[in-house]
């Protein structure tokens, strides 16, 4: 067992550039961050800052153009169940029902029938989804098709989720209703989150700690600690200055970005 | 959005007109079958007609009348009108027509398919195989008869071969435009979740791919068939193939139009079958459900 003082994620001095129609682009230049255990962490930014490519980096998708990603002091060499990622287009597999859906990761990884099925159940019933349970991904609403891809994820024993914008295409009472249970979920289980939203209420509302991200190259540029008592009240004046603080970073990005 | 599409389907707004509508919705439940019914059955039937006045108390007509090809059919199947080499044969060419269709179609599953998954997959297959296969697709099976036959010789070897080459490639095409379309994300979502490597053409590939496959698997038994009168230009002694050519050296024009009508009879038969099947395995998927 790791030692509770080795961050769950490490990521030294990542960067990350593509090249398109031979011009070089950096998506991510010299990003440095740790996340402890239990945390809840949210890259925050304008498009083109390279939260979503930080994200896939830590997911195993993208590899690091320099420096490195390390999972319990391990480098990242690749997809893994113990990262978890959940889409904002759900990426559910379309021909498997919810239950298979979830058991997808289990079954995958050699479980016996009997315990796929099991852990399947039980990770319906957290999500609420047991009326659901046989139903196909074309016959969900977007906020419970989310539910499932959070639901395979757990069920598949991820230490870390990685999400990627996964309320973005929700609409904005179902967003709230997933944002609480998020909260709820991870509370109980003690999950390490990695969340990248462009929504600067939404960050202030999960993290324990936004980190803010500008674009051009894309990199970190501040951490904010939020130590608000949850459940957050986003109408409370702390929460406003907060965000009006945020707003005030990202805005000025944005017209850096212009100019 | 998508929420509402689990719900029971309703029926179409009314299109045929005023009707009372809860007295008329029984009614109208039992009407539609039969108006699919008589709408499907209106051409063949006018095309039957039309064929009747042309043809029939014209004795130089080169083309019998239905009636004629009714009798020649009854003979062809239970004998007992002309008793010649025709009477009573039919149960058999039917067989022996049917066994090369599906073993031609099934020999051509079981390379087109693990082909065309490879093709649509692994890029080296894909640079490997593909130019050879995208000359070689538009040679017709036809232009294949004399070199089958001196490879396979004179028989069923070179009906079986002639077949599958008929279903083979429209397998092979699909399959491959169906492993090539499946969302990028599919492979991301199965890797995170544990499943890579091979795994992943059984657990994401095939069955991502099977919408596409089915109409691969339609088109290549349809195919199948309609090669099928070539594939018994190879000197074999039964056959729907077999029977129309003896038939039209013999100017029985009325056993080849049996033979056609019978090959458009179990072609369709053949087609529902695989259809029906593929609607089952694809419930999941809105566009075929």
């Amino acid at each position: 067992m790791p030692e509770p003082t080795i961050p769950i994620l490490d990521i030294r001095n990542v960067s990350k550039s593509f090249t398109v129609q031979g011009k070089r682009i950096d998506a991510l230049k010299g990003a440095t961050l740790t996340v402890k255990r239990g945390e809840f962490v949210c890259l925050l930014g304008a498009s083109g800052c390279g939260k979503s490519t930080l994200l896939r980096l830590v997911a195993g998708f993208e590899t690091a153009t320099e420096g490195e990603a390390l999972m319990w002091d391990k480098p990242v060499s690749g997809p893994d169940p113990s990262r978890g990622m959940v889409f904002q287009d759900y990426g559910l597999f379309p021909w498997l029902t919810v239950r298979d859906n979830i058991g997808f990761g289990p079954k995958s990884r050699g479980r016996p029938a009997a315990e796929v099925r099991e852990t399947a159940e039980r990770y319906i019933e957290l999500v609420g989804l047991q009326r659901f349970a046989d139903a196909h991904p074309h016959q969900l609403s977007g906020g419970m098709k989310q539910r499932v891809a959070i639901a395979r994820v757990l069920a598949n024993d991820a230490e870390v989720v990685l999400m990627d914008e996964p309320f973005g295409a929700l609409d904005a009472m179902t967003r709230e209703r997933l944002q609480d249970e998020l909260l709820d979920l991870w509370s109980r289980t003690g999950l390490t989150v990695l969340f990248v939203t462009h929504a600067i209420e939404e960050a202030i509302f999960l993290a324990d700690r936004v980190v803010m991200m500008s674009p051009g190259p894309g990199r970190i540029e501040t951490v904010h600690e939020i130590d608000l008592p949850r459940r957050r009240d986003v109408a409370s004046p702390a929460f406003n200055d907060l965000r009006r603080m945020l707003a005030g970073q990202l805005h000025s990005h944005h017209s850096r970005k212009a100019a | 959005m998508s929420a509402g599409s689990g719900a029971a389907v309703a029926p179409p707004p009314a299109a045929t007109g005023a009707m009372p509508a809860p007295a008329a919705f029984g009614l109208r439940r039992l009407w539609e079958p039969v108006r699919t019914g008589l709408l499907a059955l209106a051409v063949p039937a006018l095309l039957l007609l039309v064929w009747h006045i042309a043809t029939v108390g014209r004795p130089y007509s080169l083309i019998p009348p239905p009636a004629e090809v009714w009798t020649a059919m009854r003979d062809l199947a239970v004998g007992g009108v002309n008793d010649d080499a025709f009477s009573a044969t039919l149960a058999t060419h039917a067989l022996a027509s049917l066994a090369r269709v599906f073993g031609g179609f099934g020999l051509a599953v079981l390379f087109g398919l693990p082909i065309g998954l490879l093709i649509g997959r692994v890029p080296v297959v894909r640079q490997l195989l593909d130019p050879t296969f995208q000359v070689l697709r538009p040679v017709p099976v036809t232009a294949w008869l004399p070199l089958a036959m001196i490879l396979f010789g004179l028989g069923p070897r070179s009906a079986y071969f002639l077949v599958f080459l008929g279903a083979f490639y429209p397998i092979l095409v699909n399959t491959v435009f169906g492993v090539r379309s499946v969302e990028p994300r599919l492979f991301e979502a199965a890797a995170m979740l544990g499943c890579r490597g091979s795994a992943q053409f059984v657990r994401v590939v095939l069955p991502a791919a099977l919408p596409s496959i089915f109409t691969g698997l339609r088109l290549g038994l349809g195919f199948a068939w309609v090669v099928i009168v070539v594939g018994e230009m190879t000197g074999v002694p039964t056959g729907l193939g077999a029977m129309i050519m003896e038939a039209r050296q013999l100017s029985r024009t009325e056993i080849v139009i049996c033979g056609m009508v019978v090959i458009g009879a179990l072609g369709f038969v053949s087609d529902r079958i695989v259809s029906l099947v593929g609607r089952r395995l694809l419930s999941w998927s809105p566009s075929h459900a």
